[in-house]
């Protein structure tokens, strides 16, 4: 709004054509993004279309406080142990040389598998240790059963798409090392473990945690690989979003729908939040 | 001093080889073990290439598996229309937010950026009233089998895309002066459709390229819009496939994956010596280079 203002005040060009020109780009926002987002926001506290907190009610039951709590569980495990591993491969990688078809090859990998995965994971995973799979013996005393657990396989299913997703985010931060910086530390006779514990690892550590809460946001808002995993039972908030849309026997799930709904986005938005500060801090050693 | 940095290079390159090594390995089994599934006979004892022959053989798939060739289509039409809505949307508003409204610049990056902060399932709960009202439009307006035909999904599409796209084409705008182009351009008697077309796009090739490869990929790779709308695209097909036939749809998987593999490969190659990382990386480094 102060945006047309000033621009009014000042004067000259007439702003009011100008605003003509974006306005396809905001309608279509509107229908598509913005209200959307607001039918999730203010549906959760309707009921059958009169104002209840039935809905935000229906959050404390334990299957939904069950999902949640798992969902986050879940999704802080891999996005810890995939931000560690994925660091580490980050940094190995880096020390290849520039161009190289060592790099391209692990950077393209990883593209795929922490972008297309969904089905296809679950798929490779079911393919490898169930049934006939050639890893099938390792569980067969379970039947594989392991592999559906949100506490077991799904977490080792997570962490096929976490490490990649790390790699792809950690790189640019760590290739912006730069050698001199080691070479000054030698200079003034620090060691190795100086290196790490007094520069790189100061410098690295708010694009670490920002990645690894960007790793998080991406496991707790995974659906398509536990989908294909899991067909009964709902241990994850995405699946329980999922059960209460399709529910057409009880009245009112929809609306239930949307309470979770949001609030799996208030828990994206906070450390979505956090993140955009971190990114920033990060920044600014990296920038140039 | 160089012995010892000699030293300090081998160690280096013995850590990089064991690392690299053991997380491709974490890699490749269930890739290995997708393979060999695919690759068995029914039962699972003995080698067999039945499936890939299957799957080569496409009047056979067509008539036994019609949804994966549905799914199949659907995702190619849902890939293109995704990218040109995109391109149409964003292309024009972004250049003319630069020249004429750079007061918006703010509310423009932070409504793109908006679907990073909902996650697409919360986006369904919110879209569903929305697409039955749209549905009933546009079976008003173009009888029953368009109007609830899956190609509609691309218009959800284009606003999951919206903050990878922004981001690549933000980076193309930065590298370019639009205003002086543009003002070159008018004063020489061009009209505004001419300084789009033939000034500006050319001059955003490289980021409209990324920006379109990231949604086709997006696109080709989206599931969970699809399935709660009951629509088939490809990775629907393959999800209902992999209850009735394993085998096919564990293939079709291992294909998709290796196809985008591939494409992610070749394209790295692409763009010079400067580029020599993956699209995505390139993204998030273009993002941060100062303006």
């Amino acid at each position: 709004m102060a945006d047309k203002e000033s621009g009014r005040a000042r004067g000259g060009r007439r702003p009011s054509g100008a605003l003509l020109g974006v306005l396809p780009f905001f309608v279509y926002v509107t229908i598509f993004l913005i209200v959307p987002t607001l039918i999730v926001v203010i549906g959760a506290f309707f009921s059958q279309g009169s104002f209840s907190m039935v809905n935000i009610k229906a959050l404390g039951e334990s299957a939904v406080k069950t999902a949640l709590w798992q969902s986050v569980i879940l999704s802080l495990v891999t996005a810890v142990l995939g931000a560690v591993i994925g660091a580490v491969l980050a940094y190995a990688v880096s020390t290849a040389r520039e161009g190289g078809i060592v790099k391209r090859f692990v950077t393209s990998l990883c593209g795929v598998l922490a972008q297309f995965g969904g089905v296809a994971l679950a798929f490779a995973f079911m393919a490898t240790f169930i049934g006939s799979g050639i890893l099938a013996g390792l569980s067969s005393e379970s039947g594989g059963l392991w592999l559906y657990a949100w506490n077991k396989g799904l977490i080792l299913v997570y962490l096929y798409f976490q490490i990649p997703l790390m790699l792809i985010v950690f790189l640019p931060a760590v290739e912006g090392l730069r050698p001199q910086w080691r070479e000054a530390t030698e200079t003034l006779g620090g060691s190795t473990f100086t290196y790490w514990r007094k520069v790189a690892g100061p410098i690295l550590l708010p694009s670490f945690i920002g990645a690894l809460l960007l790793l998080f946001t991406n496991a707790f808002s995974a659906y398509a690989t536990a989908k294909a995993l899991i067909s009964q039972g709902t241990p994850l908030l995405p699946l329980g979003i999922d059960g209460a849309l399709s529910s057409e026997v009880v009245l009112g799930q929809q609306d239930v729908a949307k309470a979770m709904a949001l609030e799996m986005m208030v828990v994206v938005a906070v450390v979505m939040t956090i993140y955009t500060i971190l990114d920033k801090r990060a920044s600014r050693w990296l920038v140039k | 001093m160089t012995g010892q940095r000699a030293a300090f290079r081998r160690k280096q390159a013995i850590m990089r080889r064991v690392v690299i090594g053991l997380v491709l390995l974490f890699f490749a089994v269930p890739l290995y073990g997708m393979f060999s599934d695919a690759t068995k006979d029914v039962a699972g004892k003995h080698w067999s290439l039945a499936t890939w022959r299957t799957l080569l053989d496409f009047p056979k798939i067509s008539t036994k598996y019609p949804d994966l060739k549905t799914g199949f289509l659907a995702s190619v039409g849902l890939a293109v229309v995704t990218v040109v809505v995109m391109l149409v949307l964003l292309v024009p508003t972004m250049t003319w937010v630069r020249l004429r409204l750079p007061g918006l610049t703010r509310t423009v990056e932070f409504i793109c950026l908006l679907p990073l902060t909902v996650p697409a399932i919360v986006l369904v709960v919110g879209l569903t009233p929305i697409y039955s009202w749209l549905t009933g439009w546009l079976q008003y307006f173009f009888g029953p089998t368009i109007g609830s035909s899956t190609i509609w999904l691309a218009l959800a599409y284009v606003v999951l895309v919206l903050p990878y796209a922004y981001r690549a084409l933000d980076a193309g705008l930065r590298a370019i002066d639009v205003r002086t182009l543009s003002e070159a351009a008018r004063s020489l008697g061009a009209g505004w459709g001419t300084v789009m077309w033939r000034v500006v796009l050319p001059n955003l090739r490289t980021a409209v390229l990324s920006a379109s490869f990231l949604a086709v990929a997006l696109t080709l790779g989206e599931f969970t819009i699809a399935n709660l709308f009951s629509r088939t695209n490809l990775q629907v097909a393959m999800y209902l496939l992999g209850k009735s036939d394993a085998q096919i749809s564990v293939a079709v998987g291992l294909l998709s994956l290796v196809f985008a593999f591939v494409v992610l490969f070749a394209m790295s190659f692409v763009g010079g010596a400067r580029s020599a990382t993956s699209p995505m990386t390139r993204l998030r480094r273009a993002k941060k280079e100062p303006a």
